[in-house]
């Protein structure tokens, strides 16, 4: 019982990063239908934003005050992560609207191939790893032989994604921004009909998945404290299955996705054998698509002629 | 005559600083990009400490050339505003040319193929034909044969497969289990490796193939992900990350190409070399990816060719005319998988030794970018796009003259994935169809007559 308690603990705060991925995938594949393959590898850099900045606060402030710290990384990794965001979105993307299915996703791959080598390039092949930090942590349960443990990492991190991912459902549901993007993911012809900027809408969403991205980048980084270049694939992917799982272009959907996904994964690895949680992962990935495309909480597509 | 109003002085400098405006705004999101991940490098000090190195010239540099290059862009844009492309690599009407002639250069193209060996030995001796031969012919033709292999499945039944390399790693890992245990001849595991692939691609397709678009690009994706992560780690069987190292190499129909009194160079009464197996070994390839684009020209005539295309133009409408669509996918499965084996057989036995490594996404990735690059279903573009993109990555090896310009730590390898994807992403918007985009009707009246695809409506599928 404890251990699935301490499980349950660990594959929360995995999922809801996870999670804030899979918010990115499911809100463009909304909206213009595209999987934006380059997603996980933007959550790769913003996690090396991230750790730049950490370095620099700490090189110029000393690392007195970590949770001002990260509020100010956050706040930064979010900006410049979201400004790669809308330029890949301007020069790889948008001269492509329109065209052919396959076209935007090899542009998409290619720009995924891109980044991982740009970032490789530029800051080296080797992992990165900061100096721990949030180190502490607060027991809850004690029994004789085993102790559940929450530690402040966690705390940070599932408080973050709540109060964030509050924020972004208040933007989607309550404001025009937010109807517009509704809009143009019912009817992008019929939304510019009427007044809407389609291609502004589609812009901010690709900020939005991707500053949401950039929390989960530097939540990673401050769960483990290291980074490479290759880390954005495998995370993206498992982030992808979580929008499939909780049915694409569904925002609830993604979250209910990401920790289940994260959830999944962890008690596979503490229950059967870590060595296949990956194997686990992309199962359920087909197995979801196969029996269950709509996914949990999305629309079945219907079929016109 | 009067002179057009854009060439008035006024309009000319209202241009000149509409231009610059751009080009100080491309500038500025090039330095807000450049912020962090530029400006400061991270490394490892001696105390294996990570620690900030300012690279503020590295930024200066970015910033410069794109607010250059931004700049000369936007004023050639305004000129050529009713000029219709910015750039035209080739004369109207060249495409047109090569499709008329299309049989003359399939037999120059043949030609120089079946003399290269020879015309490499000849021009760079026998020390350095090898590295050509090896480097440049084996491996683009590897790659070409994979691109016409996953052709059947992408470009003619539209099938879109992220999962490719799953099938060339089970026909790598069927020929090297079968060889080193049971010690069977690659003239038999050749065949037999590319029948197991083909059982994959069925056993893959079967749960998948209800599936479209970008779900079934995902689920293959998938798929090929489990196939390599299950022989990372089930050790016992595939050895792991440590591969499997020593697969006995093919031999000349029964002779093996070593330096015994009984190999290839001493029955032939030749001087011994190793180039002769490399030699044998570009023939071997270059036989298979033949092959590949025979077996595809023949089935593009037969019924089940022609219902891959019509599935990839439009499924429902296939389904409404009795097509069993879940058969002709499956053959297309099925049959692209087995070239894939073919060439994973034939790549275990080139390089002796194989590992997970060597059957990562990003092959996955490259081959379906040399399909699609060359355009759809089309087999010389596939050919052209091999050569440009591995080619022309291979070619940044050879560029050791550019440390004269940089430094000595400037090392272009570095460079070759990431210029082969942003290579990716110019060429897609430059060409979304692909370079070579037109389809050839398989059945037509008295006449064959080209058209571009991009008048093509594209269907559900």
């Amino acid at each position: 019982m404890e251990v699935f308690l301490q499980q349950l603990i660990n594959g929360l705060t995995l999922g809801s990063i996870y999670g804030l991925i899979a918010i990115g995938y499911t809100m463009v594949f909304g909206i213009i239908g595209m999987v934006n393959f380059a997603h996980g590898d933007v959550f790769m850099l913003s996690a090396f934003i991230a750790l730049i900045f950490f370095m620099l606060i700490a090189s110029w402030f000393g690392a007195g005050l970590i949770v001002l710290a990260l509020i100010v990384v956050l706040v930064l990794a979010m900006f410049f992560t979201s400004l790669w965001s809308w330029t890949i979105e301007r020069v790889a993307y948008r001269p492509l609207r329109g065209s052919f299915r396959l076209a935007p996703l090899i542009s998409a791959i290619g720009m995924s191939i891109f980044l991982m080598n740009f970032v490789q390039v530029v800051q080296g092949p080797r992992n990165k790893s900061t100096p721990p930090m949030l180190n502490k942590s607060i027991t809850l349960i004690e029994s004789t032989t085993y102790a559940v443990q929450i530690s402040y990492k966690q705390i940070v991190i599932i408080a973050t994604t709540a109060v964030l991912l509050a924020i972004f459902w208040y933007i989607v549901q309550k404001t025009s921004l937010g109807r517009a993007q509704r809009a143009c993911e019912q009817d992008r012809k019929m939304a510019a009909l009427l007044g809407i900027d389609v291609d502004r809408t589609i812009s901010i969403t690709f900020v939005m998945g991707a500053a949401l991205a950039a929390v989960a980048g530097v939540m990673y980084l401050v769960l483990y404290g290291v980074v490479s270049f290759h880390d954005g694939f495998i995370p993206g992917v498992k982030a992808f299955t979580a929008a499939v799982l909780g049915g694409i272009g569904s925002l609830p959907g993604a979250v209910i996705g990401g920790l289940l996904i994260g959830l999944i994964e962890v008690m596979w690895s503490a229950y059967f054998t870590i060595d296949y949680k990956d194997v686990a992962a992309f199962c359920i990935l087909a197995i979801v698509l196969v029996f269950m495309p709509s996914g949990l909480l999305g629309r079945p597509e219907v079929e016109k002629v | 005559m009067t002179a057009p109003l854009a060439n008035t002085p006024a309009a000319r400098e209202r241009d000149l600083v509409a231009a610059l405006k751009e080009a100080a705004f491309a500038g500025l999101v090039t330095f807000g990009l450049c912020i962090p991940i530029i400006a400061w490098g991270t490394r490892q000090n001696m105390d294996n400490v990570l620690v900030l190195d300012p690279r503020w010239d590295a930024v200066a540099w970015a910033v410069a050339i794109v607010f250059v290059g931004r700049f000369l862009v936007a004023l050639r844009q305004q000129g050529a505003a009713d000029r219709k492309s910015l750039v035209r690599f080739l004369p109207h009407g060249t495409f047109a040319f090569f499709q008329r002639h299309s049989r003359t250069f399939s037999a120059i193209g043949l030609g120089f193929l079946v003399t290269f060996p020879i015309i490499a030995i000849n021009l760079a001796g026998w020390g350095g034909a090898l590295k050509w031969i090896d480097n440049f012919g084996i491996q683009i033709l590897i790659y070409v044969m994979l691109g016409w292999g996953l052709n059947i499945v992408v470009g003619l039944a539209g099938l879109l497969d992220l999962g490719y390399v799953a099938f060339y790693a089970v026909g790598a890992y069927s020929y090297a289990l079968l060889a080193k245990n049971f010690g069977l001849s690659f003239w038999i595991l050749l065949p037999l490796s590319g029948i197991l692939a083909a059982f994959w691609g069925m056993l893959l397709g079967f749960p998948v193939l209800r599936l479209r678009g970008d779900y079934l690009a995902i689920v293959t994706l998938a798929f090929g992900e489990i196939i390599r992560l299950v022989l990372i780690n089930w050790v016992d069987f595939s050895g792991g990350y440590a591969g499997i190292s020593g697969i006995p190499r093919p031999s000349f129909f029964g002779i093996p190409f070593n330096a015994n009194d009984d190999g290839f160079a001493a029955v032939f009464g030749l001087e011994f070399s190793p180039l002769y197996r490399t030699i044998f070994l570009y023939y071997l390839i270059l036989a298979l990816a033949l092959l590949t684009a025979f077996v595809t020209l023949r089935l593009r005539r037969l019924p089940v060719g022609r219902a891959w295309e019509a599935l990839r133009e439009d499924e429902i409408a296939c389904r409404s005319l009795g097509i069993n669509t879940t058969n002709t996918k499956l053959t297309a499965f099925s049959i692209g998988a087995m070239f894939g084996g073919f060439a994973g057989a034939f790549f275990s036995a080139r390089q002796g030794f194989i590992s997970p490594e060597s059957f990562v996404f990003m092959e996955s990735a490259i081959i379906l970018a040399i399909v699609v690059l060359g355009g759809m279903g089309s087999l010389w573009g596939c050919a052209i796009a091999a050569v440009a993109m591995i080619g022309g990555t291979e070619l940044l090896r050879e560029l050791d003259w550019l440390k004269q310009v940089f430094g000595n730590d400037f090392d272009p390898t570095k460079y070759r994935m990431l210029i082969f994807g942003l290579a990716m992403v110019v060429i897609m918007i430059w060409k979304p169809r692909g370079l070579i985009s037109t389809r050839e009707p398989t059945a037509f009246l008295k006449e064959k007559k080209a058209i571009s695809s991009d008048m093509v409506q594209e269907g559900h599928g």
